[in-house]
């Protein structure tokens, strides 16, 4: 498989319909592995990291879920194609700024990616749509169980699975889901929830920023620790920590609707007028907008259909991905007029704000549906 | 405001994050906050940053100018990295990490899942030493026929570790 493949088509997660889907945007579970008694990567002179890489690049290439994969040497992509997989959450920042010796090695689907010499030997990802954190484990967990009979892992009876960096060590299992939580953000309620979710040892962080400023609404919510709980311990926690804030989102919800249903529409009406006119747009402003008419499409004030347009907008409006459709380099400015000009294209064929159909709703609509 | 790593650049990139309830804040450059992975959400944790000074403190306890037998590590690397040479540096500088992942962790023990090598290998070993002791044992009490069969045992289980 191709990059432009992998370009043409967006990931599974972005496109499926897992449950929650409205406000968890993906979930992920990555392990992290290495090879027993081997340097790490970071510390591997570049001839042991080949070496390294040659040995386990078609251990993970004849995989049965990597039939038809994506793989590639780190120094095969252009920095521009590296920061279109990082946009996408295919590979790390740190692994793209890496060169010889290492790959990423991908899926199709775009539902599994493995990086090999990141800060460890092996960094299996699985993502999935919506809250789906159990069966993005499961894949992960297979696929380590595929390679354990073929490589030797590094493996301590006590310690469990050996990582570069100590906070990994143990299950070396960082599960994290992503949410949309216009709702909790806009009635401020969100530093609240962050507080009291940070108290049970799991961590919450904005996408691009922090707490109120997150841009996009988006928030990260991940397992801190990973030594002296089991897998689907760390998991279940998560999940129920999850859910219980998807219900506080829909309530924060509910509350704006009836007390201050004007001051939403003011914030629906003003997104939808400034991303239809607008000829120049920064990442976070756009973010920030594209979030609210996110919501509108949750809250019925535009077709479910137009759901998928604007979750794409989301990862489409970031900078690599938009040099790489226009196939050339842009400095800042020429950026935003072409983010610009993008949003207000996918936009044409957006009806306006239909706050009717949004009031009516407002009782017994999506969100009472999706609280069941 | 300036990046809390190099102290030179404008920071770009704001963390909060709550430690078992603690808050946590760190800016930092579009180049500092790239080279640690921070805007890789799943990769990072903010605690390798700020436990990354604590963290080489803790593993000075141990003993000094030791150096990892298998890939040459020592402490001084740990303090400019907040990373590891390889498994064995777990071995090697045992004793100031043990305190680091009481501090780090949840508990102080693996309960999750293992390499099915691992525990094979187990098995494997501990039938070994059982039977290199009966072995022992024969050979002095002259019990020559039980010795040879325990030899053939060895034998076996010998080419059964080799695969
Ligand atoms: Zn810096
Ligand atoms: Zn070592």
């Amino acid at each position: 498989m191709k990059f432009s493949n992998v370009m043409a088509t967006a990931g599974e997660w972005l496109r499926g319909e897992g449950p929650h889907h409205q406000i968890v945007v993906s979930s992920r579970v990555r392990l992290a592995r290495n090879l027993r008694n081997r340097p790490f990567p970071g510390w591997a002179k570049k001839a042991e990291r080949t070496s390294i890489l040659d040995l386990v690049r078609p251990r993970v290439e004849e995989l049965t879920e990597m039939q038809d994969s994506f793989s590639e040497g780190l120094q095969e992509l252009s920095a521009l194609e590296r920061q279109v997989l990082v946009e996408r959450h295919l590979i790390s920042r740190e692994h793209a700024a890496k060169g010889v010796g290492s790959a990423v090695v991908m899926n199709r689907r775009q539902t599994l990616s493995i990086m090999i010499n990141e800060e460890d030997h092996l960094r299996m990802q699985s993502i999935r749509s919506g809250l789906q954190l159990k069966q993005a484990f499961k894949l992960v967990d297979k696929i380590d169980s595929a390679l354990e009979s073929k490589l030797e892992f590094a493996y301590d009876p006590r310690l469990g699975y050996l990582t570069a960096c100590p906070t990994n060590v143990g299950t070396g299992m960082r599960a994290s889901a992503m949410l949309h939580l216009p709702g909790l953000v806009l009635s401020e309620l969100i530093n609240q929830v962050i507080q009291a979710v940070s108290k049970i040892g799991l961590a919450v962080r904005g996408l691009y920023g922090e707490g109120t400023e997150a841009m996009g609404n988006l928030f990260q919510i991940s397992n801190q620790t990973t030594l002296g709980e089991k897998e689907d311990e760390i998991i279940n926690r998560l999940s129920k920590v999850i859910e219980t804030i998807i219900e506080k989102e829909h309530d924060a919800r509910q509350v704006l609707l009836q007390k201050k249903s004007n001051t939403l529409w003011d914030q629906i009406g003003r997104a939808y007028g400034v991303l239809t006119y607008a000829h120049a747009m920064a990442s976070k402003e756009a973010l920030n907008l594209l979030s609210i008419i996110k919501l509108g499409v949750d809250l019925g004030a535009f077709p479910e259909d137009r759901r998928l347009p604007i979750d794409e907008l989301f990862i489409d409006i970031q900078p690599a991905h938009l040099q790489k459709s226009s196939q050339q380099k842009l400095n800042a400015e020429e950026r935003d007029h072409l983010r610009a000009q993008i949003i207000r294209e996918r936009l044409k064929l957006f009806p306006k704000p239909d706050i009717s159909k949004m009031a009516r709703e407002s009782g017994n609509g999506s969100i009472a549906q999706d609280l069941k | 405001m300036l990046c809390d790593v190099c102290k030179c650049n404008d920071a770009t990139v704001f963390l909060t994050q709550i430690l078992e309830g603690k808050m946590q804040k760190v800016n930092l450059c579009d180049a500092c906050s790239k080279e640690k992975g921070v805007q890789d959400p799943t990769g990072f944790a903010l605690a390798d940053l700020l436990l990354g000074i604590g963290a080489a403190e803790e593993i000075e306890k141990g003993a000094s100018t030791q150096k990892c037998p298998v890939c040459g590590f020592s402490q001084a690397d740990f303090k400019k990295t907040g990373r590891l040479g390889c498994s064995a540096c777990y071995i090697t500088f045992a004793e100031g990490l043990n305190t680091l992942l009481k501090a780090m962790h949840k508990g102080t023990e693996h309960v999750g899942k293992f390499p099915q090598h691992a525990h094979r290998a187990m098995e494997l070993n501990n039938r070994m030493r059982a039977l290199t002791e009966n072995l022992q044992k024969a050979v002095a009490a002259e019990n020559y026929e039980t010795a040879a069969s325990l030899r053939d045992q060895i034998k076996q289980l010998e080419s059964d570790l080799a695969s």
